[in-house]
């Protein structure tokens, strides 16, 4: 048995680190300020093949587990929030049902693009009356000769609305159930709403989406009529271990900034890593990330075998983004009044955490999987 | 167009070094990674070979314990291959001594058209291999380099000086040196690394590149620390203090 990344890991781990050093972090403070995504970024990310990682290199793809695609989203996410959730949510929510509910004609028209990330797909699921509760689905979509036509509003969707965004994957209710439709960016009647005012994950694009008698041809269904609801709770469960990534490269970014204050801030006469109230915090967050690290790389392991993922990628997301809660408000404590200044980045990780324990099912809803298999009978 | 770069595979200069106290030379014996100096000349390598429209890019190195981590760096850059020097017998071995092994592991690799080097190594800065390669070699040898362009089996270099730079041409084959910082090192991608994996890797020892009886002269006597700098110059500012500014930077030759 072992717990070691391979030596493909630590390369792509020591090269997606150097990226994010010279390219992400010297602008991450004024990207969050401005509320500014860096389109020419997300494609050099793209040229890296970050966002081809585990597609087949028929696409285009780099053909390697889902082990590195955590890798990639860690240490972008140790740098940038923003810039980590772009890659998680292009790879998960963008080209992942495309290529998982796709035919061949389908993943042929868009996944190339997508693969080699020089334009973004997004994936509308959540809606203004709906998000947990994804079953209470209201956008409908309806078959008029040989097109569909939506009508409904979608909230929250990542990636939606950037200048290289191509394709937005949306549930809507047919006759049959809960279908999947790809929408083409510009599509009449498919009104991408102004950004929001948020609080945290500023350099990435979110919006509300509208559509008003929106039509699609009827090839852009994306697998089974009714089978839309089945499918994207499993492109959930991927997602959860990529989020378990992004928590964790949060959590270790704010223990190093805090162990580096530790050391150089003083007060008292000395460092202040010295007194035991801030040092203990300090150890007991080192284990937090610890585990989160082996949750979000055992959750990858298992999906990189074939097995069952459900319970583990639960069980990661969950704890891994509340240690990435923890791990902000000890960095922020650490930090002192400093901590409270949009001058140090651990600001900036403190109001970008919060959404990691809500976007792609919160806490309630992975505690309520994780109740369920184990048997307990939850409704 | 094929090209050799001599790259340096050195202990990663982010963590705290340690000499050997029988040799003061420095230890080698945990992970290695690519000299961040050395990344130059494979980026210009590659360069070269796209813009000659064919070709490849091969590397040599000589480091211990068969270390291939700081070659797979360059090969999932793109390097084709490499030749790797790994030898007991050559440890702590001087820079005329690494020349000549570098020298005989570039024979391996076949007919060449230009050898890159970066201008000194981060960890040994001796910065005299380069030269010695190319007399050991028997060919010319630019160094300093901050462009390199190939034309008509010519080789032009823009060769950096304290004062500007020199324009030099010479005939191919040839070793040049290339300043650290002259072109933006690529990252490796996803692809690249995963195929660089598979990238052959020759490893050989001194014995099986026929360079007998490894001995060297130089020996490192003592190592001393660098004397704490020195408190600086402070000058009042009587309305005229500009001009003690403009002095000290035309002294330093920097304006
Ligand atoms: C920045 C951002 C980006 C997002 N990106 C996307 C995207 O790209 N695509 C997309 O489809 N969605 C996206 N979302 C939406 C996100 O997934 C939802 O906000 C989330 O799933 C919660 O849904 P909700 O907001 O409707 O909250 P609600 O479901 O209304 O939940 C409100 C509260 O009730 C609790 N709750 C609900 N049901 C239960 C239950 N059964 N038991 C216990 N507690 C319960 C919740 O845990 C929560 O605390 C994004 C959201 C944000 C903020």
């Amino acid at each position: 048995m072992s717990w070691e990344l391979s030596d493909d890991h630590e390369m792509l781990r020591a090269t997606v680190r150097d990226f994010a050093a010279q390219e992400i972090a010297p602008h991450a403070a004024e990207w969050d300020r401005t509320c500014h995504f860096p389109t020419d970024v997300v494609r050099a990310m793209g040229e890296l093949g970050l966002f081809g990682i585990v597609f087949p290199e028929r696409w285009g793809g780099g053909g390697g587990d889902f082990a590195s695609l955590c890798v990639a989203i860690e240490e972008l996410g140790r740098v940038d929030q923003s810039m980590g959730i772009t890659l998680s949510a292009g790879v998960g929510l963008g080209a992942n049902p495309v290529f998982r509910f796709g035919d061949d004609d389908q993943r042929d028209q868009w996944l190339p693009e997508l693969v080699a990330g020089s334009s973004l797909g997004a994936f509308g699921l959540t809606e203004p009356d709906g998000g947990s509760d994804a079953g209470a689905t209201r956008t409908r979509a309806e078959l008029v000769g040989d097109e569909w036509v939506i009508n409904g509003s979608k909230a929250f969707i990542t990636n939606c609305g950037t200048d290289i965004t191509s394709i937005i994957t949306v549930t809507a209710r047919t006759a049959d159930g809960i279908s999947a439709f790809v929408v083409p960016a510009g599509t009449p009647g498919m009104v991408i709403e102004p950004a929001y005012d948020k609080l945290g994950w500023h350099a990435s694009d979110t919006h509300g989406i509208t559509f008003v008698d929106c039509r699609i041809p009827a090839e852009n269904l994306l697998g089974q009529p009714g089978k839309g609801f089945r499918n994207f709770l499993s492109i959930l469960d991927d997602g959860r271990i990529a989020i378990s990534a992004l928590a964790l490269g949060s959590a270790r970014a704010c223990l190093e900034l805090s162990l580096d204050y530790a050391q150089q801030r003083h007060a008292f006469g000395g460092p202040i890593g010295r007194f035991q109230g801030l040092s203990f915090q300090l150890s007991d967050l080192a284990v937090q990330v610890e585990n989160a690290h082996n949750l979000t790389y055992k959750a990858a392991w298992l999906k990189d075998q074939g097995r069952p993922i459900g319970q583990a990628a639960a069980m990661a997301k969950l704890y891994s983004t509340e240690a990435a809660m923890d791990a902000a408000r000890v960095a922020t404590q650490v930090f002192g009044g400093m901590g409270f200044m949009e001058e140090s980045p651990v600001a900036r990780f403190y109001r970008d955490a919060k959404i990691l324990e809500i976007g792609e099912g919160t806490s309630e809803i992975q505690r309520l999987v994780i109740a369920r298999n184990l048997g307990l009978p939850v409704e | 167009m094929n090209v050799i770069v001599c790259v340096k595979q050195i202990p990663d200069p982010a963590l705290p070094g340690e000499l050997d106290p029988s040799t003061n030379t420095l230890k080698r014996d945990g992970k290695l990674i690519l000299d961040e100096s050395d990344s130059y000349g494979v980026e210009m390598a590659l360069q070269l070979v796209t813009a000659a429209g064919g070709g490849e890019v091969s590397l040599v190195s000589m480091a211990p314990n068969d270390e291939v981590s700081g070659l797979r760096t360059a090969l999932a850059m793109g390097a084709a291959k490499a030749v790797l020097v790994s030898d007991p017998s050559l440890a702590g071995a001087d820079a005329l001594t690494t020349a000549k092994v570098l020298a005989a592991a570039t024979k391996r690799l076949g007919d060449v058209d230009l050898i890159i080097a970066g201008t000194e190594s981060s960890d040994g800065y001796t910065g005299t291999v380069p030269e010695q390669l190319a007399e050991v070699l028997g060919l010319p040898s630019i160094t300093f380099a901050k462009t390199v362009e190939i034309a008509d089996g010519t080789l032009k270099v823009d060769r950096q000086t304290e004062a500007g730079y020199d324009e030099v041409t010479c005939p191919l084959p040839a070793v040049v040196s290339v300043t650290a910082g002259v072109v933006e090192p690529r990252y490796p991608s996803f692809k690249g690394i995963m195929a660089a994996k598979s990238k052959p890797v020759d490893t050989v020892t001194a014995a099986d590149l026929g360079v007998e009886s490894v001995s060297w002269a130089q020996q490192i006597t003592s190592v001393e620390d660098a004397p704490a700098r020195e408190a600086g110059e402070v000058i009042e500012d009587d309305g005229e203090s500009f001009n003690k500014i403009v002095e000290f930077l035309d002294n330093l030759k920097v304006i």
